[in-house]
């Protein structure tokens, strides 16, 4: 605190040993080694905790006679400028900041409430609205992978394809996270498979890791992260057609349409051939495949695997 | 500095914070910050220790307390203005405000952008990492708005609802009380007249859906759920059932809640409540075979026996026509 309060209020550089001697809760100088060890300790942790939250140090010399750096804050840099929000937008604010749920975006979004509140600005974040809304909870992956984008740091982590095969590690420059109807993806550049690639949050196995300095890589400039993630489930150009009881199997007549001569029999477009199995199998004797052939052998697999639960476990997969 | 790494943030915002709020009470700057008056008071206690080199009397931050608790800087040793926004605090503010914009019949849209533009301005250069964020919402539901308009005018709803957990589709006349919007998808929590109870809906299951001319009148004892553990609460009437969950079915455990969770080579043993099996059910069979039932026992035989049934189907060449 005094460091900082110090360093905003000098034009001037200040040398490590002038800011000893300015800012108590330094070790003095007693002239031993020990003594200059735990300065410098100190100093070197204190740098790196307001780097950290933020504040803008600046290293330089004041005078080409100056014989090593020393430090300043500007106050241009520092302060946050001057900012009012109407009440109507102050309540949008107030909202906003609701949609966090996640540690990572919560706690951010509450420290800028903190902020602008010093700024002057009247904010009421508990204001009665008939609403609740919430868009990152349940993704433990995501503090991480939201941290990765923004600093643009490479970004590892163990994926799950679909089908079940073993988790397999993936290195990527993430450009970005994306959540598209209730599911986040990290979507980046595949440093292994040299190619943009979009990988659902939910697949990670264990936690991803950000490795490497900050700033690694740039974001393409016509990037379209919604774009990237829909094309992981390509629009479809096969029809399934599915026979449904009568009456029964609201989920796939919802998923698809009924054929124009026959209200049982359900055309659904077929974009992933693995979730359309899991959900005609979900409905049992209720739904039966037509055609195509690989998607009533994907079922028959689910089916024999699940009549064979009562006695033995499954262990194959497809 | 001997502050921990949450406080420091606190600490450099508190004085321009009693700046702009002169005389405020000390316990409700505290709640301003999320944290106890005693809390705060320690904060003070340290500030006023704090100030500029010479460390003399007039170089030390100076605050005035009045009887009531009330409290004042006097002198703020060139600390008024907060700190910027970080790139993390930036970004989570700007983005929330552009799924709020994306989000038409939510707010007032005009304060949102007006909000939006002024906090990227005051982000500067951090404003640009919030590229790094993107939520796709499908606000453009015609449902959202009706709902909402029902919800200020106080006023019931018909509507036909797709229940996937039962397959069913149903009518009701239901009273509304709030929207929510959790992981990407809306709900709407509303008394159900027809059931007597709580419900909650998820917009895109609602199929038709109109506003009715008569008050909305949900019981004066039902209160909105506390959702902070999740949407759907189990209750102590339910069954239990257990489940082993192979790798790739792990995510079920993200996806519903569960009363316990456990690691069991590379996959995982969960328990789940439900009020019927109706939907667990279809859970385990829709994971074909990646879950397994191990309790309830019966419950297992009767999806294996239902699985066998569905199979015999695809034995015979002309089952598929047989069976409509």
């Amino acid at each position: 605190m005094n460091l900082v309060i110090c360093l905003l209020a000098t034009r001037h550089y200040l040398t490590a040993e002038q800011i000893r001697r300015a800012v108590p809760g330094y070790e003095a100088d007693d002239g031993t080694d020990r003594a200059k060890e735990a300065f410098k300790r100190m100093f070197e942790r204190d740098k790196a905790e307001l780097r950290e939250i933020g504040v803008p140090l600046q290293t330089g010399r004041t005078s080409a006679f100056d014989d090593e750096d020393g430090y300043r804050i500007t106050r241009d840099a520092y302060e946050l400028p001057p900012i009012s929000l109407a009440a109507d937008e102050a309540a949008a604010v107030g909202l906003a900041v609701r949609l966090w749920h996640s540690a990572a975006l919560a706690g951010a979004a509450e420290g800028a409430l903190h902020k602008l509140r010093a700024a002057g600005v009247s904010l009421d974040e508990h204001a009665a609205v008939p609403l609740e809304p919430r868009l990152d909870s349940g993704e433990p992956a995501f503090g991480v992978c939201f941290a990765a984008a923004a600093d643009r740091r490479e970004l590892r982590f163990d994926y799950r394809r679909p089908d079940g095969s073993e988790p397999t590690p993936r290195r990527i420059h993430p450009w970005g996270v994306v959540a598209r109807r209730g599911r986040w993806y990290v979507a980046g550049h595949d440093l292994g498979r040299e190619a943009p690639r979009a990988f659902r949050l939910s697949r990670f196995a264990g936690r991803p890791k950000a490795v490497g300095p900050a700033g690694a890589f740039e974001r393409p400039e016509d990037l379209d992260l919604v774009a990237m993630v829909a094309s992981v489930t390509p629009a479809s150009e096969v029809t399934a057609r599915i026979r449904v009881r009568a009456g029964a199997a609201e989920g796939l007549r919802r998923a698809g349409k009924a054929s124009a001569d026959d209200p049982d029999l359900i055309e659904v477009p077929l974009s992933d051939l693995q979730a359309l199995a899991d959900r005609v199998t979900s409905f049992g004797v209720d739904a039966f495949v037509e055609e195509p052939a690989a998607l009533r052998e994907a079922v028959i697999r689910r089916l024999s695997r699940l009549a064979a639960m009562s006695q033995a476990p499954a262990e194959e997969n497809s | 500095m001997s502050a921990s790494a949450d406080r420091v943030p606190r600490l450099l915002a508190l004085i321009p914070y009693l700046q702009a709020h002169p005389d405020i009470e000390i316990s409700s700057a505290a709640g301003d910050f999320g944290i106890s008056a005693d809390e705060l008071r320690e904060d003070l206690n340290l500030l006023w220790m704090c100030g500029l080199p010479g460390h003399g009397p007039g170089d030390l931050i100076d605050l005035s307390f009045d009887d009531d608790d009330h409290v004042a800087v006097t002198f703020d040793a060139g600390m008024s203005r907060p700190l910027r926004l970080t790139t993390h605090e930036a970004v989570a503010l700007i983005v929330a405000l552009r799924t709020l914009a994306a989000t038409p019949g939510l707010i007032e849209q005009e304060a949102v952008s007006r909000a939006l533009a002024k906090i990227e301005d005051a982000a500067g250069a951090q404003a640009q990492a919030a590229a790094a964020v993107t939520v796709a919402v499908d606000g453009q539901d015609a449902r959202l708005a009706i709902l909402r308009r029902a919800l200020k005018a106080a006023q019931a709803v018909r509507l036909t609802y797709y229940s996937a957990g039962r397959d069913a589709r149903t009518e009701r006349t239901v009273d509304p009380m709030r929207l929510l919007l959790v992981d990407g998808h809306w709900y709407l929590e509303a008394w159900c007249r027809r059931a007597e109870g709580v419900r909650m809906f998820r917009l895109d299951r609602i199929e038709e859906l109109g506003q009715l001319d008569e008050p909305s009148r949900p019981p004066r004892d039902v209160a909105p759920r506390d959702i902070s553990g999740g949407l759907f609460l189990p209750s102590p009437e339910d069954i239990e059932v257990r489940l082993r969950l192979l790798p790739w079915a792990r995510w079920v455990a993200d996806y519903y809640p569960c009363q316990s969770v456990a690691e069991d080579g590379d996959g995982l043993l969960v328990t789940l409540r439900s009020t019927e099996t109706t939907w667990v059910r279809r859970l385990v069979a829709g994971l074909g075979g990646a879950a397994q039932v191990l309790d309830p026992p019966a419950l297992a035989a009767e999806i294996a026996q239902a699985a066998r049934q569905a199979l015999a189907a695809y034995d015979t060449p002309a089952a598929g026509t047989a069976m409509a």
